[in-house]
């Protein structure tokens, strides 16, 4: 009992560590850990990891917001689609069977692992566009050389995109980082440090959405859920402070092979139903 | 670009946010540590779902626990105050648009919030 809390613990501090390290937040480590290593039903893996992304999210948020890098703005327009997605992906959740899960989580670990490596695309001075400016989706951030002004693009597509980010957040139990910057950096086409960190201001609310869900459905195991989201809190919060001293690209080829060994074993666990 | 309103509402956020895990987390630290000072032997099975839709995850219930030094709806509190943390700074994200007289942002501030309190107590 208290061994496995302890080995919980510690496998929840190095998922936190290495998710802020790499920018991909610690529930894409600890579901799959929970369930392969630890052998822990899918459902209560997908709970603990949903309770502990809502604490790193709002952690990490804290400097972001205060520095003036999230946007408060684009962050609560998109969390219109991602709420709506991840309350349809937490009732999915209920309907879709657990090897299915998997195979999901799976194939969404792979695109997590490849997304990591893209480069973000050239920032490009930004057309006019109405709807975007009804909305407000603009802004500014500090850069090496002033503020530096944005606005977004394609509307419609990011908050479409948005909307798959959220069901797979509520499905899944996890922030999904990866799609979110997916739809702000490539089409909406923001700064890439705007949009890593409204991703995650609005990964909290996202996932707070699905919760509720989670909790009527007694997903949330409070003796699993406490060591998890310590574990995951205190390693983002060291990740975050690491980040400034070390070099990121080794630990990014590192953390990436580790992603697709855990994406590649989550779908032939789930196509040969042994989750 | 960023007004004055937009930057003291950034910095109210980061205050909420802040307190908001602060407190949860110190609320499941303390109800963990009962919770594993009062285990003996074999621990709750995880490996399979019970899926009991858990009355125990309402208020009522988690404070009737708390006052008979339940662990577990120690940390239930503590869940419920991560969970509510994000909703409080979407709740105030309206006021703050509502004082700006920023009504586009009121009407979608307010579908969040909705959402949100719609998943919360919709059990």
């Amino acid at each position: 009992m208290i061994e496995f809390s302890s080995a919980v613990l510690l496998t929840s501090f190095f998922a936190g560590l290495l998710g802020a390290l790499t920018g991909l937040g610690g529930g894409v480590v600890i579901v799959p850990a929970l369930a392969l290593l630890f052998h822990v039903d899918l459902r209560y893996a997908i709970g603990a990891s949903l309770i502990s992304v809502i604490a790193t999210s709002s952690g990490a948020a804290v400097a972001y917001v205060r520095e003036g890098f999230s946007n408060v703005r684009i962050g609560m327009f998109l969390e219109v689609a991602t709420t709506l997605g991840a309350v349809g992906g937490a009732y999915l959740a209920a309907r879709v069977s657990t090897p299915a899960i998997g195979i999901i989580f799976g194939v969404t670990l792979l695109y997590s692992a490849w997304s990591s490596f893209r480069e973000p695309p050239n920032e490009t001075p930004h057309p006019p566009n109405a709807l975007a400016e009804k909305l407000k989706l603009s802004g500014d951030y500090p850069a090496d050389n002033g503020r530096v002004a944005y606005l977004a693009q394609n509307v419609p597509a990011g908050f479409g995109i948005m909307f798959i980010a959220g069901i797979l957040s509520g499905l899944l139990g996890i922030g999904s980082g990866a799609v979110k910057v997916l739809a702000m950096d490539h089409a909406m086409k923001l700064p890439f440090k705007v949009s890593t960190t409204t991703s995650n201001f609005m990964i909290g609310v996202t996932a707070a959405a699905s919760a509720g869900i989670y909790l009527g459905r007694g997903y949330i195991a409070p003796g699993l859920v406490a060591p998890v989201m310590l574990g995951v809190l205190a390693g983002s919060l060291l990740g975050a402070r690491l980040l400034v001293r070390i070099r990121v690209p080794v630990l990014r080829v590192v953390f990436a092979v580790v992603i697709v060994a855990l994406g590649v074993e989550m779908i032939y666990s789930g196509a040969t139903g042994r989750l | 670009m960023a007004s004055e309103a937009d930057l003291k509402m950034d910095m109210a956020i980061s205050r909420m946010l802040r307190a908001g895990v602060s407190i949860a987390a110190f609320v499941v630290l303390a109800g963990w540590s009962l919770y594993l000072w009062q285990a003996h032997g074999v621990g709750p099975d995880y490996l399979h779902f019970h899926g009991v839709p858990s009355p125990a995850d309402r208020l009522t219930p988690v404070f009737e626990g708390i006052r008979h030094l339940d662990s577990s709806s120690i940390i239930r509190l503590g869940i419920l105050l991560l969970i509510a943390t994000p909703i409080m700074r979407v709740a105030f994200c309206v006021y703050s648009f509502a004082v700006q007289k920023d009504k586009v942002y009121v009407l979608i501030s307010s579908v969040v919030l909705t959402v949100l309190l719609y998943s919360f107590f919709r059990r």
